[in-house]
C-alpha cells in the first residue's frame, strides 16, 4: 500500500487524546474540539537497492557534471567531505547513508589509482565527533583505512593554516573555507538531507566555513528575513549561502555534490506508536506507549536520556543524486517536499508542539534550555512554506521539561550565554554586541579545537535561529518547563496544557483557533 | 457483559482504581474521518501459510491419526472401495467429492492413505469457515483448510490452490460449493476442472454416501451411520479439453458412481453406457418427493427419526 499523505485533522469529541513529546517522555493531551492537528505523510518507500542507486547516481550525474569516474585520475588530490553528527536525527541504524556513499566513492577512487585522499567531517562550528560517532557514520572499514594514517580529519574552523580566504561575494560577504577542500582537484561532498534547509551550496559554504564567513548569514537580521529558512525561495540564509557557493565555484573549487534523502521512518518497532495516528493505535501500540511512558517516568532522567540517545532510527534512503550542486539540490528538495509537505489552510491563533529529547546540536548530549528554544522557535516554527502556521501576534505553546541543565563538555559557552547574556536581554538583535567576545574567546576556541565543544559563538546562532519566531509571536508558553529556565528564556511557564491555553487566551482573545504540529514524523506545513 | 466491563467490575470490587479511557482502552475514531473497513485478513484473505509449516503439520497429523480417525470410524464406520486405484495416481491430485455433510472431510481424510492425508489441504468456504479469526485458526490447523470464495470467481483463491498443487499438496475440494440441502447433488462448479486444466494434475472422483444421515446441513447433532467411500479412476483432461467440458465429465462420472452405490457396479456401468444413468440431482419435484425418491442405499441403517430430523 502506498504511503498516505499528510493531512489536517479537525478534533471532535470522539478524537482520542493527541500524543505530545515532552523531552525524554511523551504524554497524551486532549485538545479542545475544533482544534486542528497536522499529521505528516507516512514514510515513503525506500530505495530497493541503495548501493545500486548510489552507483547509478555517480555514473549519471545531474547538471553539467561529468560522471565521477571521468573526474578521477591518478595523482590528483581528492577530498571527501561529509555531514557531521547533527544528521540524521536520531542517528540511523548501520549502515549509515554516509558509509554507503563514501564506500562507493572510494571504490571508484581506488579503481582510478588515487593515493591522495582525505576525508573531512564538515563540522562548521559544531563539536568534533567522537571515534564511535565517526565509525558509526563511515563504517569501520573506512575509519580503519583512513583514521590511523591521519587521513580522516575533522574540519577546524579555527586553524589559521587550515583555512583559506577565497574573497568576498558581490554582497561583501567573506568566503573562507577549509584549505584542503579548497585546494583539492576535486571536492566530493556527501550530504544527508533531512530538512529542506540542508544541502545545496550550504554544504560547503557553511559546513567547511569559518566564523569569519558564517557571521554573514548566521545572524538575527538574516533569520528575520528568512520566512522561512526552510523555504529556499524566501530564505535569506539560503540566498547568502548560494552567493557564497557560487563564489566558491567561481574561485576554481570543483565540487561534486552527492545528496541523499531519507524517509520519515524515524523510530524503531518498540516506539512505532510515536508515528501512528492515535485512533489507529493497536493494542500493541497502546501497551508499548503505556510501558514506555511509565518506564521512562520511573527511570532517572540521566538514564532515560541515555536510553533514548541509544535509539537508532530505521531511516531508509529514498533518493540519491549526484553532480552539479544546484541541479542536485533541486532534485533533492523535490524529494524532501514529497516526504514532508502537508497542505494547511489558514493560520492559527495558538500553535502547540511537543518537543523531543533531541535536536541537531545535542546528539549524545543534554538538550539545554537554549536548544529547547532553538528547536521550538527555530526549527519547528520554521517548518512552513508560505505563511507561518501561527498568525502574527499568536501564541506558541511548547511541551518540554526544559531542564536547567547543560553539558559542560559539549556546550561550555552556552552556560555563560545563559548566565550572562540572557540575563541581560533576550532580544536577538541586541545580543550581537556580545557575539565577538564569545566567538574569539581563547578558552572556547581551545575547547572547540581540542575537545568536543561547540564553538563559543554557537549559542548566539541558536538564539538567532529563534529571531523570526520571537519577532512574530505574541507569547511563548512552555508546558511543564523548569520555571527558572523558562523565565530566563523570556517565555512563560504553565503546569498543564489547559493552563497554557488559558494564558494564551489572555494574549489572543477568547475562542482562539488552535493547531497542533504532530511530531514525529517531521513535516513541513504548506500554509495557504 | 463484555470483557472490558468484566475487568472494570473486578477492579471496582478489588478497590483498585485503574486509569480508564485511552490508551487503557481502544481509541475512538475522529468523527470527521471516514473509517476504512477493518483489514482483518479474514475470509479469502486469511493467510493459512502457517498451517502448512512443519509444527502445524505435525500437530495436525497427530490429531488426525489419533483423534479424528478413531472418532470418525466410531461414528461413520466407513467402507472404502477403489482405494487401490490411488496407486495409479501420480500425486499430488485433486480429490473431488460430493458434499452432504460437515463430516465428509473427516471421513475422506481418515480413509486416505497417510502419504496423501498428511499432505492434503481442503478447500473450505471462506465465508463460513474463515469468517472469524478463531475459526480460521481452528480449521486451518485441524484440516489444513484453505479459504475458497464460493459465490464468485476469486483469483486469489484459485492462484493459491494452483500454487499449492504445484508445490505437491493434494487438494480435497467439493465442486458443489456447499452441502446439499436434501441429499441430492447440486450443480457442479468449474473450480476443480479449472485447477486440473491449469495445473495438469489428475482428478480423483470420490463418492461419499451416508454422511448426510450423520449430520445433514440443517442438523444439530451427530447420529451414527455407516458410510461408504468410493474412489473412481483418476481423470485427466484430454488434449485441448477445456475446463467446462472436463467439469461436465467429472459430474457425469460422479453421477455414475452415485448410481453404482445405489445399485451395483455392473448395472450402473450399463446404464452409463446407455446414457440412462439417473440424474444425481434427483427428480424435478417437490421437496417431499425428492426426499422420498432418495430412499436408502443398500447397507444403510434405517433411521427411524429421519423425517423428524428433517423437520427439526
Amino acid at each position: 500500500m502506498s504511503p498516505r499523505p499528510g493531512f489536517v485533522l479537525e478534533v471532535d469529541r470522539s478524537t482520542p487524546p493527541t500524543l505530545f513529546w515532552h523531552g525524554e517522555q511523551f504524554v497524551l493531551e486532549r485538545l479542545p474540539a475544533g482544534s486542528r492537528v497536522v499529521y505528516g505523510p507516512e514514510p515513503l518507500a525506500p530505495l530497493a537497492d541503495p548501493v545500486a542507486a548510489i552507483r547509478h547516481a555517480l555514473l549519471h550525474p545531474l547538471g553539467d557534471a561529468a560522471p565521477l569516474p571521468a573526474l578521477l585520475r591518478p595523482g590528483m588530490r581528492l577530498t571527501i567531505a561529509f555531514d557531521d553528527v547533527s544528521l540524521p536525527l536520531p542517528p540511523m541504524r548501520r549502515p549509515d547513508v554516509r558509509q554507503l556513499v563514501v564506500e562507493q566513492v572510494l571504490e571508484l577512487a581506488a579503481a582510478a589509482g588515487i593515493d591522495d585522499v582525505v576525508l573531512i567531517a564538515a563540522l562548521a562550528l559544531h563539536r568534533r565527533m567522537t571515534e564511535a560517532e565517526l565509525r558509526h557514520a563511515l563504517g569501520d572499514r573506512v575509519y580503519d583505512a583512513f583514521a590511523p594514517h591521519d587521513l580522516l580529519w575533522q574540519h577546524d574552523a579555527e586553524d589559521p593554516d587550515g583555512m583559506v580566504h577565497l574573497g568576498v561575494t558581490d554582497q561583501g560577504e567573506d568566503v573562507e573555507i577549509n584549505r584542503r577542500a579548497a585546494e583539492s582537484d576535486l571536492l566530493v561532498y556527501v550530504n544527508i538531507n533531512l530538512v529542506a534547509m540542508d544541502g545545496g551550496h550550504k554544504s560547503v559554504a557553511t559546513g567547511l566555513a569559518s566564523y569569519r564567513s558564517l557571521r554573514h548569514h548566521h545572524n538575527a537580521r538574516t533569520m528575520q528575513h528568512s520566512r522561512s529558512f526552510m523555504d529556499q525561495h524566501r530564505s535569506e540564509l539560503h540566498s547568502s549561502n548560494w552567493r557564497m557557493g557560487r563564489h566558491i565555484a567561481a574561485s576554481g573549487v570543483k565540487v561534486f555534490q552527492i545528496e541523499t534523502t531519507l524517509n520519515t521512518d524515524t523510530f524503531p518497532e518498540q516506539f512505532r506508536f510515536l508515528q501512528r495516528r492515535e485512533w489507529e493505535w493497536t493494542v500493541r501500540d497502546r501497551a508499548s506507549f503505556l510501558g514506555a511512558s511509565r518506564s521512562l517516568e520511573l527511570t532517572p532522567p540521566r538514564l532515560a536520556r541515555q536510553i533514548l540517545h541509544g535509539v537508532r532510527s530505521p531511516h531508509r534512503m529514498t533518493s540519491v543524486q549526484a553532480g552539479e550542486v544546484e541541479a542536485v539540490h533541486a532534485r533533492t528538495t523535490e524529494r524532501v517536499y514529497a516526504q514532508q509537505l502537508v497542505p494547511v489552510e489558514g493560520q492559527t491563533d495558538i500553535l502547540t508542539m511537543g518537543l523531543p529529547y533531541i535536536c541537531p546540536y545535542n546528539v549524545n548530549s543534554v538538550m539545554n534550555p537554549i536548544l529547547v528554544a532553538c528547536l521550538g522557535l527555530g526549527y519547528f516554527f520554521n517548518m512552513y512554506r508560505g505563511e507561518p502556521l501561527v498568525r502574527q501576534g499568536g501564541v506558541l505553546i511548547l511541551h518540554h521539561p526544559t531542564p536547567n541543565e547543560f553539558h559542560p563538555g559539549h556546550h561550555p559557552s552556552y552556560i555563560d550565554f545563559f548566565e550572562q547574556v540572557l540575563t541581560e536581554t533576550t532580544d536577538p538583535l541586541s545580543i550581537g554586541k556580545y557575539e565577538e567576545s564569545f566567538a574569539t574567546d581563547p578558552w572556547y576556541i581551545h575547547l572547540y579545537r581540542t575537545g568536543h565543544a561547540y564553538h563559543g559563538v554557537h549559542p548566539f546562532y541558536m538564539w538567532y535561529w529563534c529571531a523570526h519566531a520571537l519577532e512574530h509571536l505574541g507569547a511563548v508558553i512552555v508546558v511543564g518547563g523548569d520555571r527558572e529556565a523558562v523565565h530566563r528564556l523570556g517565555f512563560r511557564r504553565a503546569s498543564t496544557l489547559a493552563d497554557a491555553l488559558e494564558m494564551a487566551r489572555d494574549v489572543v482573545g477568547p475562542d482562539p483557533t488552535l493547531t497542533h504540529l504532530h511530531s514525529p514524523p517531521l513535516l513541513m506545513a504548506d500554509v495557504t | 457483559m463484555t470483557l472490558p466491563d468484566t475487568l472494570a467490575r473486578l477492579r471496582s470490587r478489588t478497590g483498585r482504581a485503574r486509569p480508564s479511557g485511552f490508551p487503557w482502552s481502544a481509541p475512538t475514531w475522529p468523527g470527521g474521518l471516514e473509517r476504512p473497513a477493518p483489514q482483518r485478513a479474514l475470509g479469502v484473505d486469511y493467510d493459512t501459510d502457517w498451517a502448512r509449516r512443519y509444527p502445524a503439520r505435525f500437530v495436525r497429523a497427530m490429531l488426525l491419526d489419533n483423534v479424528t480417525r478413531p472418532l470418525t470410524h466410531a461414528v461413520a464406520t466407513p467402507t472404502v472401495e477403489g482405494l487401490e486405484l490411488l496407486e495409479l495416481v501420480a500425486l499430488p491430485a485433486i480429490f473431488v467429492a460430493n458434499h452432504s455433510s460437515h463430516v465428509d472431510t473427516p471421513v475422506l481424510l481418515s480413509v486416505l492413505p497417510p502419504r496423501v492425508r498428511h499432505r492434503a489441504v481442503v478447500a473450505a468456504a471462506a465465508d463460513h469457515f474463515f469468517d472469524r479469526r478463531w475459526k480460521g485458526h481452528l480449521w486451518a490447523l485441524l484440516l489444513g483448510a484453505l479459504p475458497i470464495e464460493r459465490h464468485r470467481v476469486n483469483r486469489r483463491s484459485a492462484d493459491l490452490a494452483a500454487e499449492l498443487l504445484l508445490e505437491g499438496w493434494n487438494l480435497v475440494i467439493y465442486p458443489e460449493g456447499g452441502r446439499t440441502p436434501d441429499g441430492w447433488f447440486q450443480e457442479f462448479r468449474g473450480g476443480p476442472a479449472y485447477l486440473a486444466v491449469r495445473t495438469g494434475r489428475p482428478v480423483v472422483p470420490v463418492h461419499l454416501e451416508g454422511t448426510y444421515r450423520i449430520l445433514p446441513k440443517e442438523g444439530d447433532r451427530l447420529r451414527r451411520n455407516s458410510t461408504r467411500v468410493t474412489f473412481g479412476l483418476p481423470m485427466v483432461p484430454d488434449d485441448g479439453e477445456d475446463a467446462r467440458h472436463f467439469g461436465a465429465r467429472i459430474e457425469t462420472v460422479l453421477g455414475a458412481m452415485a448410481d453404482e452405490v445405489r445399485s451395483d457396479w455392473w448395472s450402473a456401468r450399463r446404464r452409463a453406457a446407455a446414457g440412462t444413468t439417473p440424474s444425481p440431482r434427483g427428480p424435478v419435484a417437490g421437496p417431499w418427493r425428492r426426499s422420498w425418491a432418495l430412499g436408502s442405499a443398500p447397507g444403510d441403517e434405517v433411521d427411524e427419526r429421519r423425517w423428524a430430523l428433517r423437520r427439526g
